[in-house]
């Protein structure tokens, strides 16, 4: 038993990594879709036993074939790591049940193992961006989740889905590219790529050669704000997501992005916030105005958009503006706000798209106009929306609420009232949009797309409504979420130069 | 003289980042997803020289332990371009791929075309 503990961080990333191989050797896409939800269903249990572990020991590291640090590649996870691991597998377990019918709607028959195969490989990647404690070995799995996402986006029925891929790998690439390159500035300045010990020799590298690693945060800063979505380079976002099959909505939605946010927050506070004074660096002057700017801009963009998942990654866009803003504050309240977020929006959007998914499985098509009293004639999955929308909006009793008081907080803290009134204006913001769509599903009249619709199938069903209590639990126990995410704003902080 | 002493001090550098630049500037600049994904590869092996370049010792040689030489060229970063070549072939692989099923449904390659024919829909 104790053989397999050890082995645990290799195993999170192998299992699904080895999973994708076979499911792409498999004709069948019923038969992939049980293997992928099998595999997929281990990653959870060794995530937990990684944050028990980790909770009561403190951080493990693991050296990948038996070569220590720095010269081997190390695994390690701490408590925030251990933190995204549980969040990324878990949401990805409880979506899998979904999968099935979804992907059979959307999906030709003969492709649909090679999605799962794609699916798998993606989740390998980001478990992977997640564990690693080595900065090109978190590039190799960057490029694994991206070029796995790239396709998974192109298997969309739209043939714009083509054309949103496409944009997604140009901007993708560039962004992966200007991560390598950061790292390769770092690399030549302190001969290390093992994030712990580049943050160890940082602080003298700084002094001898101060241009190449403020070069450096740069272009990691903007190689992995492309992948975040951090307005204004958000551009691939919209159409990528709108596009997409929406089992990958969904699932990207939840995941993708939070594990490029993970990697800034390792990036600036385990790297440069070690090393050197994290204050003093242009980080929180960038991210505010950009912040803002998406929390405002992205969701009026939201209210104007016709089509449902388009106006959801818009949204989208704008909740990473809160993620980031928490990041900014650089308080212990702000950033425990900010990663309270990263795990209620998780949470939130998966159930939203999840939501969308059944309305296109349904009434097949997702535009707002075509959807008149689909509250009606889907009467389970609207009221899923509309409590995840409330949550979204920051409700009190939410989920959502719980991540915004936080970040008011932390904002109060910093002295910056006119952000904390800025955050409950952005928030009323997603009133409109919400509100927009709960209008058209309950008070028009029944359109004809919808009229023969009714509730998705149970394993439909369930995913989303367990989605949408948990978007909904987690504003009233708050233990695992902000509990959790206070303890790692704490140790963030408290690791600061 | 300082300036001339300082140029050839760093002109793989100085090769790298126009290499770079100009890769980063097809991307931008053209509307041809064939040429675009030329520009993104021009950008990636930018990235090999920064990494191969500085790994190279005046007078080192390969990483081979022999008594009659003592100074050995760094070989990790070659190693790492090596994986990064991989990643870039893939990338570019699967980019083909993409424009020519495009192509397959819509019948051009040009960004701009395409985006009018979205808009007459």
């Amino acid at each position: 038993m104790s053989a397999i503990t050890a082995q645990l961080p290799g195993l999170q990333v192998v299992v699904p990594l080895l999973g994708a191989i076979i499911a792409a050797f498999m004709r069948r896409g019923t038969l992939a879709w049980a293997w992928a939800t099998l595999i997929t269903a281990f990653t959870p249990i060794i995530a937990f036993a990684l944050l028990f572990q980790v909770w009561s020991n403190g951080p493990i590291s693991y050296h990948m074939g038996g070569w220590p640090p720095p010269i081997g590649i190390e695994y390690r996870v701490d408590l925030l790591n251990a933190f995204v691991l549980v969040l990324v597998s878990l949401v990805s377990t409880i979506m899998m049940p979904y999968a099935r019918r979804s992907v059979a709607h959307e999906i030709d028959g003969d492709k649909q193992a090679w999605f799962y195969a794609m699916y798998l490989l993606c989740l390998a990647g980001l478990l992977g961006i997640a564990i690693t404690g080595d900065a090109f070995n978190a590039f190799v799995f960057l490029e694994i989740s991206s070029l796995s996402t790239y396709v998974m986006i192109a298997m969309g029925r739209d043939r714009r889905a083509l054309v949103a891929s496409y944009q997604y790998l140009i901007l993708g690439t560039i962004g992966a590219t200007f991560y390598v390159i950061g790292v390769g500035l770092l690399y030549l300045v302190t001969g290390s790529l093992n994030f712990a010990d580049i943050a160890a020799r940082l602080g003298e590298a700084s002094a001898a050669f101060p241009r190449p690693v403020l070069a450096g945060l740069a272009f990691l800063f903007v190689g992995i704000s492309l992948k975040l979505a951090l307005f204004p380079l958000h551009l691939w976002l919209p159409n990528a997501y709108a596009y997409a099959p929406s089992f990958a909505t969904a699932f990207l939605a939840a995941t993708a992005t939070k594990v490029a946010v993970y990697l800034f927050l390792r990036i600036a506070f385990s790297i440069y916030g070690v090393a050197l004074d994290l204050k003093a660096l242009p980080v929180s002057t960038v991210l505010y105005p950009l912040s803002i700017a998406a929390m405002f801009i992205a969701s009026i963009l939201a209210v104007y958009e016709q089509n449902l998942k388009r106006m959801l990654a818009y949204s989208s866009v704008a909740q990473i503006g809160y993620i980031t803003l928490g990041i900014a504050l650089m308080n212990q309240a702000g950033l425990t706000g900010g990663i309270v977020h990263l795990f209620n929006h998780a949470l939130i959007k998966g159930a939203l798209f999840l939501a969308l998914g059944a309305v296109m499985y349904r009434a097949g098509t997702v535009k707002l106009d075509d959807l008149g009293g689909i509250g009606r004639t889907m009467p389970l999955t609207f009221a899923a929306f509309v409590l995840a929308g409330m949550s979204l909006m920051g409700v009190p009793g939410t989920a959502g609420f719980i991540s915004k008081y936080y970040l008011i907080v932390g904002a109060l803290d910093a002295g910056k009232w006119p952000v904390a009134f800025l955050i409950v204006a952005s928030s009323l913001i997603a009133l409109l949009y919400i509100g927009r769509a709960v209008e058209v599903a309950y008070f028009r009249p029944v359109s004809k797309a919808v009229a023969h619709a009714k509730d998705p199938p149970l394993m439909m069903l369930v995913p989303m409504l367990a989605l949408t209590f948990a978007s909904v639990y987690f504003g009233i126990d708050t233990e695992l979420s902000a509990g959790v995410a206070s303890r790692i704003a704490e140790l963030l902080i408290g690791g600061l130069k | 003289m300082g300036a001339v002493q300082n140029f050839f001090d760093h002109y793989n550098y100085i090769a790298t980042i126009v290499l770079m630049v100009a890769g980063l500037y097809i991307v931008i600049a053209r509307g041809n997803m064939i040429k675009k994904l030329i520009g993104l590869m021009l950008f990636q092996t930018s990235v090999y020289l920064l990494y191969i370049a500085p790994g190279k010792i005046i007078g080192g040689t390969p990483p081979v332990l022999d008594p009659n030489f003592t100074v050995y060229s760094n070989p990790l970063p070659h190693v790492l371009i090596l994986t990064a070549i991989v990643v870039g072939v893939a990338t570019i692989a699967l980019g083909l791929a993409i424009v020519s099923r495009i192509h397959e449904a819509y019948g051009t390659i040009e960004e701009d075309e395409i985006f009018a024919r979205e808009e007459q829909e």
